[in-house]
């Protein structure tokens, strides 16, 4: 294979839904199984011309469900897979998601989120599936939650997302907007050997001794694929460290999901990236994410050179949410503003975390997302 | 084939049959009763004997009357009876 | 003391899983001996065997054979299947599942699979019912057959499985009961060495639950149905395959040649890269 044709290294104008697929590619990704929805449409119309020039399958299936169901087995089949939609099918995904979780498959979900409920608002953007991107399947568990605000990042974070996938053995997603998904901006594409590239750990016991799901000190199982030479069992049912049901056990149940809440959370500062802006000495703080943080950035600015002291908390992975960091400016800080395109699902957590710190949420439905105006003055009557 | 059209081979009496060894897996038995139903030539039938599961295992009647069909193998839902044929020695 | 030998099969089952969940006189394990008979005899490499399931009393089976398995959702084995056989095509990928797991909450993974002709293989156990949860009605239910959820007597009408099959365009069809178990196993061993989308329909017992409601208490008289109302009609036309309680048509309904979905996309991928090289 031809390697510039695979890292499309230089200077692009793309958008962010073709960006996230070049970062896909660039990633190592080489199996997309999709359902074609807006806005995240053209992240598989994409794929399905640039996977199979870098000698990887596109898939088109006949749901969504089918989709997330056809990456798990491809990523246990040895690729890494990613699929791509938005609300409704997010919904539809949630059981396999389950899945992945449960067998420790990495794979890559990109939502680029919509107006919901339901059909909602297909082609404006919301940032309401955030809480059903930690909750959204059923029982415990954990999951890692990536926001770009742009372009260059959609790129960037789908790499990242791939990579935090591989390292935890968990399904990684891209939360995106329907903005960021459809907005046109410049992306630097590095050269290959600048793309930090992570791959999952693998098998190496002996194929008699190989017991699947047996985890390192990091919590996480090296990973065989089928062919490799290990016969071995995956199951969504509660199993042991050789990927036995055992349906009745209460110390295995504990165990296992436990471990798989724990990968994350113990490693939770190894994943948790953030953007700091003006932190320092600010009285006020607006924790925003997604394409609503590029607005809350102008509003910091404007107060600041009308001499209010705003700083901003961009929380990049959402899940594991920056729990530490938002405590942290929290006791520096005199008040905290959360702008989201929902009707308060993130700031649920940045009140958990502030404590005493008064937190002044603006919700903004059914329309463009928050311009910095209306942040800044959000800004003003709270500091 | 019509019955009347049956040859008796010439050399029938000194060609050997190979003979049939049944390995009777019985705590392994779950009881159902299909290989002692469905053999052709009525080998088997319930024993006395009740197993680690509670059933009544198939017993041999007459190994000699198995033609080492293995439908018995095969149709055990429970991997609990199989056939194998007897090494043949001299007489056997 | 006597020496007990292990049974020829048993290195294909994992010991640790043994003995398996199913009922005295379930057909399940019938499909699952004619399976790993049909891979002896096929001498099949189990580093390349992929068996997945959905969830159902049968979709404890991929749990069982000692090779690369994988125990699914329920209704989703062959969408995860799919996705098995595109990102590795030396892999065999053979799903065993169930009527409700493969044709009720699946069947829309079944009709599409199909239609691609994605090569893999679907063995199904159609027992009439939902056996895991007890025995509720379902797609292959038979016309006022009693169930837990048709207590009054089935209104809806059954999928004639090798039909729908068929029509979906899989390059090989079949049905046997557990009963035809020599040629059950032949089958598979065909449907295990065809290129694209085959499936095989094994009419199977569920005594304890659909027999028990429908005035067949043991696998034996359920056996003993299939043996008296079963006729082996090879090639005979799917459409007119429906089962009724007075007859089961069994055999081969279809056998052709179609290249595969996976064959295809890799065909195309050398294509392309072939066009490119020469710019
Ligand atoms: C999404 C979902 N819905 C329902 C169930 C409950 N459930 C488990 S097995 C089963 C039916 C299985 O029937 P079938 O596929 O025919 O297998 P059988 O038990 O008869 O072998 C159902 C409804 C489930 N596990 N998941
Ligand atoms: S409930 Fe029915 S299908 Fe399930 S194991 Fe028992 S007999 Fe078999
Ligand atoms: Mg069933």
């Amino acid at each position: 294979m031809n390697q510039k044709r695979v890292i499309l290294e230089g200077s692009h104008f793309m958008n962010g839904d073709i960006a996230c697929a070049e970062g896909a590619i660039a990633a190592g990704c080489r199996f997309f199984a999709g359902y074609p929805i807006t806005p995240a449409t053209e992240i598989a119309e994409h794929l399905a011309q640039r996977m199979l020039e870098v000698g990887g399958i596109y898939v088109q299936m006949e749901d969504e469900i089918a989709s997330m169901a056809a990456v798990i087995g491809a990523s246990y089949a040895g690729l890494k897979a990613m699929t791509a939609t938005s609300g409704p099918g997010f919904s539809l995904m949630q059981e396999n998601i389950g899945l992945a979780v449960m067998t420790e498959a990495p794979c890559v979900i990109v939502d680029v989120m919509r107006g919901g409920p339901s059909t909602g608002q297909p082609t404006l953007p919301g940032q309401q599936d955030v809480m059903q991107a930690k909750w959204g399947s059923h029982g415990d568990y954990e999951i890692i939650a990536l926001a770009p605000s742009s372009v260059q990042e959609m790129f960037n974070l789908t790499i990242e997302a791939f990579n935090l996938s591989e390292t935890y053995r968990v399904p990684a997603i891209v939360l995106a907007d329907e903005v960021v998904g459809h907005m046109w901006e410049k992306v630097a594409i590095p050269p290959a050997q600048k793309i930090k590239i992570v791959n999952r750990k693998k098998a190496n016991a002996p194929s008699e001794a190989y017991a699947p799901f047996m985890p390192d000190d990091d919590l996480v199982p090296p990973m065989a694929c089928f062919g490799e030479g290990y016969s071995f069992h995956a199951t969504g049912l509660t199993h042991d460290e050789h990927g036995y049901p055992q349906t009745s056990s209460s110390e295995v149940q504990q165990k296992l999901v436990k471990r798989l809440c724990d990968k994350i959370r113990k490693n939770a500062d190894k994943i948790v990236r953030v953007e700091e802006v003006l932190l320092s000495d600010a009285d006020i703080v607006v924790v925003a994410y997604g394409i609503v943080a590029r607005a809350a950035l102008s509003a910091v600015r404007k107060a600041r050179a009308e001499g209010i002291k705003a700083g901003l908390l961009r929380p990049i992975t959402l899940w594991p949410f920056p729990e530490n960091h938002v405590a942290k400016i929290a006791q520096q800080t005199k008040a905290i503003v959360v702008p989201e395109m929902n009707c308060g699902q993130l700031v649920r957590e940045v009140e958990r975390a502030a404590k005493e710190t008064p937190v002044t949420f603006l919700s903004k439905l059914g329309e463009e997302p928050h311009t910095p105006m209306e942040i800044f003055e959000a800004i003003r009557r709270n500091s | 084939m019509p019955v009347r059209l049956w040859r008796k081979p010439l050399d029938a009496e000194k060609v050997k049959l190979p003979k049939a060894e049944i390995h009777i897996l019985k705590n392994q038995c779950k009881g159902c009763g299909f290989c002692i139903q469905f053999c052709p030539k009525k080998v088997l039938e319930e024993s006395e004997e009740i197993n680690a599961r509670g059933v009544h295992p198939p017993k041999v009647v007459d190994e000699s009357k198995c033609i080492i069909c293995s439908f018995c193998t095969s149709v055990c839902p429970d991997f609990a009876i199989f056939i194998v044929e007897k090494p043949c020695k001299e007489g056997c | 003391m006597e020496t007990v030998m292990a049974h020829p099969f048993a290195k294909y089952l994992r010991e640790a899983m043994m003995p398996h969940i199913w009922c005295s006189g379930c057909g399940n394990g019938i499909i699952l001996n004619c399976f790993v008979q049909a891979v002896d005899e096929l001498q099949m490499d189990l580093n390349k065997l992929v068996v997945v399931s959905g969830i159902g009393c049968i979709g404890r089976a991929a749990g069982y054979v000692n090779t690369n398995s994988f125990h699914t959702t329920h209704g989703r084995p062959i969408a995860f299947a799919t996705g098995i056989k595109l990102a590795n095509p030396e892999l065999e990928v053979v799903i065993i599942s169930g009527d409700g797991d493969l044709f009720a909450i699946g069947g829309n993974h079944f009709i599409h699979a199909a239609r691609r002709n994605i090569g893999i293989k679907v063995i199904c156990a159609n027992n009439f019912n939902y056996g895991m949860t007890g025995g509720q009605q379902g797609p292959t239910t038979p016309v006022e057959a009693l169930t837990t959820t048709t207590p009054y007597g089935n209104i809806e009408h059954p999928f004639n499985l090798v039909h729908l099959a068929a029509a979906s365009g899989a390059t090989y069809v079949a049905r046997w009961t557990t009963l035809h178990v020599r040629r059950l196993t032949q089958s598979i061993k065909k449907l295990l060495q065809k290129e694209g989308f085959g499936f095989i329909e094994v009419v199977s017992p569920c005594p304890e639950i659909f027999g028990r409601y429908n005035k067949m208490r043991t696998g034996l008289e359920m056996m003993e149905w299939f043996r008296k109302v079963s006729a082996i009609e090879n090639f005979s036309d799917p459409a007119k395959a429906e089962i009724t309680p007075e007859r089961i048509v069994v055999g081969e309904f279809v056998d052709i040649a179609k290249i595969s979905y996976e064959k295809l996309i890799h065909e195309k991928i050398a294509e392309i890269n072939e066009k490119k090289m020469q710019w």
